[in-house]
């Protein structure tokens, strides 16, 4: 059984489809990249999994169980982490404190426990903390630990939300646009990070990326996409001889618009 | 009989409601931003109209006094952008609602520190005139009220939906750097948006001065209006103006027909229901937020 | 500038950063606690009018300053509180104890009961929503009027605590350290749900709903949590006053008085503890201050007694105007460059706190 699967599933805002019957499904442990030209959809499938928006018709699974009857904030304690194309950091908090919150889900104190601040409570922080601090470690945020995220430069800002995700210990991460934005230093740094998710912390990504050198370097497998319609599905090397993705990409042989 | 009357009166007062949450609507439409002061703007546009057009006062002609009102509330628009917007531009929605809020109170204390806390009437041609059909007597200013709220509101809706200007300005509201990068000048198109504003409150306070009376405190009407302006949805003019004849005429008959003491809640439970079942308002505008 | 050196993970969750500031802390409560033996009754009333108002700050402050939901409605939580706890004492027998902590619970509640259906709005139709709240209110108190006592109103019993009479009037500093203790336990719970995952929580709806949610923090629950507690402190408020006022009726708790208490904590500085005290200060202040002057203007002036009605709204709007112009993070944002300057000096940069400025997007998406 695959760890993820999406199986015929439509989506449509008001006369646009932004996904026709999209069928596909991401293996435990398997870095799965998302691509295709602007308006291809790919944001409207990560929305879709992570729950922020409904399907017309189909089904999204996450180890065989439908997740369409649950919202975007169960999602968190299922394991499913997230980033957001454009950066949605908690601005006006340290770095320390954003990933705190992608503890939150894994929290069990009660609710008067946290006003009284029981000793039980305290332990509880004080494990977050440790936990937050191996995200830290792993992606070399020391330096920031304490600093706003208002003040921090757009790539530090990339990182802290991969590791904001990270800090959620999910089995499934989505990342949309890991590398958009970074320099190729940046970019480089992200990419051994992504493998390195895979491997040491053992989670499964999924990726919507347009660096196809990045896309290349990391993924198992790349999902085309194209004006909501799956164009290929394969290795990197596959889809990028695959005549239809060419064709997507760059028009070449595209029927002239009416 | 006595309901058409009520009727009447009633649709006449909500057309100044109307007219108040079209001020704040044509500020949000085109910035984004909300008015709190909007009522107390259109206390002020009442206050300059009487100060100039009264006999105890300064005793112009009534156009001219009208005139003179519109155009200096227009100044006082442009010159509450110019010194108390304009400086949080870019900041949280959040503070410009306080701000605005707080301007309130200063136009309030500042009315009534030159004309007084008496309660004050327009003098005005149509003063008792009154209109009969056939059983149904109408006074001539409802009449008057209701016929300037519909040219004003038909004019703002063609500005908005015809002119380039008025384009503009709702782009200008959508996406501010989107704007500006299509060579529309944003700032400036704030600035016409708050005269505009004060225009309409000037116009808003003739009439409820011509129709009433007004005092300091008549700004708190600005509250009934705001309920007008989000029972319409809150980007709509015609549902700002739809909004407040809801209010206008919930308030008579609530007043007629409910027993003494619910009239009152009456146009506020009115908006917590819109709220509750619809909302984004009768005349919905707003989606979920893009990610 | 002294940084604290951290060498374990307490110290990111200890209630004070180093122990300069812990004596600091001390001191100022030592000198709270033996304000009676300094002062006179008329400046230990004051003072506890203060107390007052910065706990009923502290409620309007997690919700607005912490968890970024505004309300202009506040006034009717305090008028909750106020009427239950004097309703529960006169016709029900409680001791004031109890009567008062019921009395927040029953705010609270109507807080969560008005989350509820409004959970949807956000930003300025939430402003609205709880702007005709606090309209209703005054009506529904005269409407109650065989509990309530309507136009008349309700007179507040004194207080008994372990066989000791507390009265604003007749035992002013019992009364005074009565609302020191329950300022203290508020603010320590305050600073308790601040460390712990709940003040994140708010923290994260405040800055991203779109985050927070993929965060697995459920914005609705939240946001009744948050209504729900600042309801319950905004209603101890309520209580507290009751018994301040000593006789209350509907035109207390006016529209004024909920728009008083949001300029008051960003007057103060908003999101922030201090903020909600500053704040309180300084609307305790403005009349006093505005009363010395004008009794200076009528001397210097010679004229008899100026008397401006609405002078002091008027002050208050001028000082929030310029506030938000000039400090949008109030007295504490002020105090706390201040503090920065006089630690870097001479390497302060006037930048050191500016903000990028965001350009806004709509919320409209057609």
């Amino acid at each position: 059984m695959s760890l993820l699967e999406v199986s015929d599933v439509t989506v449509r805002f008001g006369g646009i489809t932004a996904l026709a019957d999209v069928t596909c499904s991401v293996e435990s442990g398997e870095i799965f990249a998302i691509v295709g030209p602007n308006g291809a959809g790919k944001s409207t499938l990560f929305n879709l999994i992570s729950r922020f928006c409904e399907p017309d018709s189909g089904d999204v699974r996450l180890n065989g169980r439908s997740l369409l009857d649950r919202a975007a904030a169960d999602m968190a304690a299922l394991g499913v982490a997230r980033t957001f194309q454009n950066i949605d950091l908690f601005e006006t908090s340290t770095v320390l404190q954003n990933l705190l919150i992608g503890r939150h889900a894994r929290r069990q104190a009660s609710f008067a426990s946290q006003i009284v601040f029981s000793p039980a409570v305290r332990r509880e922080e004080i494990a977050h903390r440790e936990a937050a601090e191996r995200i830290i470690d792993f992606l070399d945020l020391h330096a920031h630990r304490e600093q706003r995220i208002a003040g921090l430069p757009y790539g530090t800002r990339k990182v802290v939300e991969v590791g904001r995700a990270l800090a959620m210990e999910p089995r499934l991460v989505l990342l949309d646009e890991p590398a958009s934005g970074l320099s190729p230093e940046e970019a480089r740094d992200m990419r051994f990070w992504i493998s390195d998710i895979r491997t040491e912390l053992g989670i499964t990504i999924v990726m919507v990326e347009h660096d196809m050198g990045l896309v290349s370097a990391v993924s198992d497998r790349v999902l085309v996409l194209a004006e909501g319609r799956v164009v290929a599905l394969g290795t990197p090397a596959e889809v990028q001889s695959d005549p239809g993705v060419v064709q997507a990409f760059l028009g070449v042989g595209a029927e002239p618009e009416a | 009989m006595e309901d058409l009357q009520l009727m009447v009166s009633g649709l006449a007062n909500g057309c100044v409601y109307g007219l108040v949450a079209l001020g704040f609507v044509l500020i949000y439409k085109a910035t984004e931003q909300v008015n709190f002061a909007q009522g107390d703007m259109m206390m002020l546009g009442a206050f300059v109209a009487i100060g100039l057009g009264n006999e105890s006062h300064a005793g112009l002609p009534f156009w001219l006094a009208c005139a003179g009102a519109v155009f200096a509330m227009g100044a006082v628009g442009m010159a509450m952008e110019r010194t108390l917007l304009r400086p949080l531009f870019g900041q949280s929605q959040i503070a410009v609602v306080i701000l605005t809020i707080a301007f309130g109170f200063v136009l309030r204390f500042a009315a009534g520190a030159i004309w007084g806390h008496d309660p004050l009437v327009m003098d005005n041609p149509v003063a008792g005139a009154h209109v009969a059909f056939g059983q149904v007597v109408l006074g001539a200013d409802e009449i008057a009220v209701i016929a300037v709220t519909v040219l004003l509101t038909g004019l703002l809706f063609l500005f908005f939906s015809r002119t380039k200007l008025g384009i503009a300005m709702q782009a200008a509201s959508q996406n501010q750097l989107a704007a500006y990068y299509m060579g529309i000048p944003v700032k400036r198109i704030h600035g016409i948006t708050w005269m505009l504003a004060g225009v309409t409150a000037a116009v808003a306070g003739i009439l409820f001065a011509a129709k009433g009376s007004v005092d300091p405190s008549a700004g708190f009407l600005g509250i009934k209006a705001f309920a007008a302006a989000v029972i319409g949805g809150f980007g709509s003019l015609p549902g700002a103006l739809l909004g407040g004849l809801i209010i206008g005429l919930v308030e008579p008959f609530a007043a007629r027909y409910v027993a003494a003491g619910y009239a009152q809640i009456a146009p506020y439970a009115v908006l917590i229901l819109v709220l509750i079942f619809r909302p984004h308002g009768l005349v919905a505008q707003v989606r979920g937020k893009k990610l | 500038m002294r940084v604290p050196f951290k060498t374990s993970h307490r110290h990111d969750i200890r209630l004070f950063a180093d122990r300069y500031q812990a004596l600091r802390y001390a001191a100022l409560l030592t000198l709270a606690i033996a304000l009676p033996f300094l002062l006179d009754d008329f400046m230990i009333g004051e003072v506890t009018g203060v107390l007052i108002w910065a706990i009923g700050g502290m409620g309007l402050m997690i919700l607005t300053g912490h968890a970024g939901q505004i309300s202009l409605g506040h006034a009717a939580f305090l008028a909750v509180g106020c009427y239950a706890n004097v309703i529960l004492m006169d016709r029900f027998g409680l001791p004031f104890p109890v009567s008062f902590t019921l009395a927040g619970i029953v705010a609270g509640l109507a807080g969560v009961l008005v989350a509820v259906p409004v959970f949807r709005l956000h930003g300025i139709y939430l402003a609205i929503a709880t702007l005709a709240l606090t309209m209703l209110v005054e009506d529904i108190i005269v409407l109650t009027e065989p509990w309530t006592g309507g136009v008349v109103g309700l007179t507040a019993p004194t207080i008994t605590i372990a066989g000791m009479d507390v009265d604003r009037f007749s035992s002013p500093d019992r009364f005074y350290w009565l609302c020191l203790s329950i300022t203290l336990l508020v603010t320590l719970a305050y600073c308790n749900i601040l460390r712990a995952p709940l003040g994140r929580a708010f923290l994260a709806i405040r800055d991203s709903e779109a985050s927070a949610q993929a965060m697995g923090v459920h914005v609705a629950r939240t946001k009744a949590a948050a209504f729900g507690l600042s309801c319950l402190v905004t209603g101890w408020a309520g209580a507290l006053l009751g018994h301040y006022f000593y006789t209350f009726n509907h035109e207390v708790f006016t529209v004024v008085v909920s728009i008083q208490l949001l300029l008051m904590i960003v007057i103060g500085g908003i999101g922030s503890i201090h903020g909600a005290f500053y704040g309180a200060f300084v609307v305790g202040v403005i009349p006093q201050a505005i009363n010395i002057s004008r009794d200076w203007v009528t001397a210097v002036l010679g004229t008899s007694g100026v008397a401006v009605p609405g002078l002091e709204t008027g002050v208050f709007g001028l000082i929030l105007v310029l506030f938000i112009l000039f400090e949008p993070y109030g007295v504490h944002g002020r105090i706390t460059k201040w503090k920065t300057y006089f630690e870097l000096f001479p390497f302060y940069r006037r930048d050191l706190f500016r903000r990028q400025k965001s350009y806004l997007k709509t919320e409209r998406i057609r």
